[in-house]
């Protein structure tokens, strides 16, 4: 009602000049955040594909992580602000180019993200039972277009190619106790499937050494702490990990090492316990099997190079065979482009920019500018120095000299394509009706993984 | 072990109850209303820039709380609202402070620290810190939020 009654006046006050931000995740929420409160007298509109916010924060961060999630209140208040609307359901490059949005803006500023993901490019990536990670986190977050992904969990061992957190997140929820994950908000298709998993072991592999792997202590500790799992390490990969080594480590590198070699030193082999399995300095090379996959080749590499962090893997002659009837690559996000107009790096999945500007009025932010790396803090970071940047650019390019039409010029369009667009008001019924569902089943939520339905609650 | 995660999960939930009940508290109170007759003390943060924001803390408060009750303009800062996730909480302390806060560190703090931009010897996530009266007049360091797209 009250978002109904903002969204007139904002027609009324016209002199305004126009942001648009595309992708509401957590840089589009951040910049918007520090735009609002820096920038007077302007609208702006965070457009989104999906008719719900918040990105990975909905779609990403793992179920068993609600705590993350509490950003999303920090999202709710910046979307509230008077000079701030959000608008769903809305695809830009299909829904309307950039090329339009320019023209309706004074400003653009790219947040969408990356949402696709490496591809491992060895022989055996088709078969069966090899998904990529992205897939997976979808599919038990409730990502729409993952809803339906075919996973056979009646199988005893996994390979999750990579080391990233992601990847322990994945291996975390496959391998967590049943009991724990039904607290959360995971989807019920995918606790379903999960708790008939026959799943004993999985492997977590990496290209490079214990020094060098991605995860961070957080998500490791977690692992270590994890019920009726015992975390199994290769000893030898730790055998060239001195004390004189970790003593020249940066505090965060040594504290990783020091928990790793304490694990090594105490691990055993329980019985009746899940397996958790790091294996370290292998690269896969080809994914064996008839229909589905059965094993998996790796060739075992050595590293190059002085500087620790550094480091490069290089594959030598020699190659291991593991048994695993399911295949997870975990290598990376990606982003795409959606405007043959945008200066895109293929090689790095990112839009080219400086300090996160691509042309005049038009700028990106977050993974999309930055790469899939880091924390939802490294994203807030980016997103700030970004909106700062667009702040001493205002006057600098002229970027409010021209009056634009905003989101009446919008509208405009999309009413002509009969795309139904979803406000707040919209969003805060699908929540609601959420939370609800999921109070029926005692979880904190039941995501609404249909567009359609999500669409008939926003309208209804 | 089991214990352990389960002790953790309790802190964790309190701390967000607090928050939680604060954030409301902080929307209806006039700023520094003594609240049951709590003892209150002297903070100042320093911003990056240099700037000085000088405030009240109350006894048994986290920083966190401080700079919720009182709206002070640190943007991003307590993202995760205390729940040891986030590290937007990161405080620098002058040395001789640092040596006689209340608790040390645990390893989940130390965790999240190890994310944190310009981490240094005397780091601490404000969240984690509790107010005593030997804190009075303390002053912090604020950490720049604004870094990859600066630099
Ligand atoms: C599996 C996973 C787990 C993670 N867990 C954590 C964690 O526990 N803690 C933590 O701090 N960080 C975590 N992260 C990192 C964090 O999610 C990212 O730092 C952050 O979400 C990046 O924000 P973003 O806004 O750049 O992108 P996103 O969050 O991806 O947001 C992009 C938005 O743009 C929308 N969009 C895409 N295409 C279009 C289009 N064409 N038109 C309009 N809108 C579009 C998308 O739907 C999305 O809503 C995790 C990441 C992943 C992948
Ligand atoms: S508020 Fe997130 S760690 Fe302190």
């Amino acid at each position: 009602m009250f978002k109904a009654v903002k969204t007139q006046l904002s027609y009324v006050k016209r002199a305004l000049s126009n942001i648009c931000i595309v992708g509401a995740g957590p840089a589009g929420f951040y910049a918007a955040q520090h735009l609002a409160k820096k920038v007077q007298e302007t609208q702006i509109d965070i457009i989104e594909k999906l008719p719900v916010p918040f990105g990975l924060v909905r779609y990403g961060v793992a179920p068993d992580h609600p705590e993350v999630k509490n950003v999303i209140n920090t999202f709710t208040k910046t979307a509230q602000l008077p000079n701030v609307n959000f608008y769903g359901n809305i695809e830009l490059g299909k829904d309307v180019s950039l090329q339009e949005l320019r023209q309706f803006y004074n400003i653009v500023l790219l947040t969408y993200g990356a949402d696709k993901n490496r591809s491992l490019n060895i022989p055996g990536e088709h078969l069966t039972n090899v998904i990529p990670a992205r897939q997976i986190v979808g599919w038990y977050n409730g990502l729409p277009e993952n809803k339906n992904l075919k996973i056979n969990l009646d199988v005893e061992t996994a390979a999750i190619i990579g080391q990233g957190n992601v990847a322990v997140d994945v291996a975390r929820i496959l391998l967590t106790p049943i009991e724990e994950l039904q607290k959360t908000d995971i989807t019920h298709f995918s606790l379903e499937r999960i708790s008939q998993s026959k799943l004993k072991k999985v492997y977590l592999i990496g290209r490079r050494g214990p020094l060098q792997a991605a995860y961070t202590i957080k998500e490791l500790r977690e692992m270590l702490k994890l019920k009726d799992c015992v975390t199994v390490w290769r000893t030898k990969d730790f055998d060239n990990i001195g004390n004189d080594i970790i003593e020249k480590l940066p505090r965060p590198k040594k504290r990783i090492a020091e928990l790793m070699l304490k694990s090594v030193k105490e691990q055993e082999n329980l019985e009746q316990a899940k397996v958790f399995s790091p294996v370290f300095f292998r690269s896969p090379v080809n994914i064996l099997g008839e229909n589905c996959v059965n094993q998996l080749e790796l060739a075992v590499n050595v590293l190059k190079g002085e500087d620790i962090s550094s480091q490069a893997s290089s594959m030598t002659e020699e190659k291991e065979l593991i048994d695993c009837e399911l295949v997870i690559s975990s290598i990376g996000y990606k982003s795409h482009s959606v405007d043959l107009s945008l200066p895109f790096d293929d090689k790095k999945g990112i839009i080219q920019n400086t300090k996160g500007k691509v042309d005049v009025g038009l700028y990106t932010s977050g993974w999309l500018g930055t790469g899939p790396v880091g924390v939802i803090l490294t994203t807030m970071s980016n997103a700030f120095g970004v909106a700062e940047n667009i702040i001493e650019d205002i006057p600098k390019d002229n970027l409010f000299n021209t009056e634009k039409p905003g989101f009446s010029g919008l509208n405009a369009i999309l009413k002509e394509k009969n795309i139904q667009i979803v406000d707040w008001t919209g969003w805060e019924k699908i929540d609601k009706y959420e939370i609800a569902q999921g109070e029926k089943t005692g979880k904190p939520r039941e995501k609404v993984v249909d567009i359609k339905v999500m669409l008939e609650i926003a309208f209804s | 072990m089991a214990l352990n995660v389960l002790r953790q999960t309790v802190k964790v939930k309190n701390l967000l109850f607090k928050t939680i009940s604060f954030r409301y508290a902080s929307g209806v109170q006039p700023l520094g209303q003594p609240e049951l007759n709590k003892k209150e003390i002297d903070i100042t943060f320093v911003k990056a820039n240099g700037s000085r924001i000088k405030t009240k803390g109350k006894i048994g408060d986290s920083l966190l709380d401080v700079v919720v009750n009182n709206n002070i303009d640190l943007e991003g800062f307590g993202a995760c609202e205390g729940t040891l996730t986030c590290s937007t909480c990161h405080l620098i302390f002058p040395k001789e402070i640092f040596d006689i806060l209340p608790s040390k560190a645990s390893d989940e703090e130390l965790d999240m620290l190890d994310l944190a931009y310009e981490l240094s010897d005397t780091s601490r996530l404000g969240c984690q810190i509790i107010l005593t009266e030997n804190l009075d007049g303390l002053e912090v360091t604020v950490p720049a939020t604004i870094n990859d797209a600066r630099s």
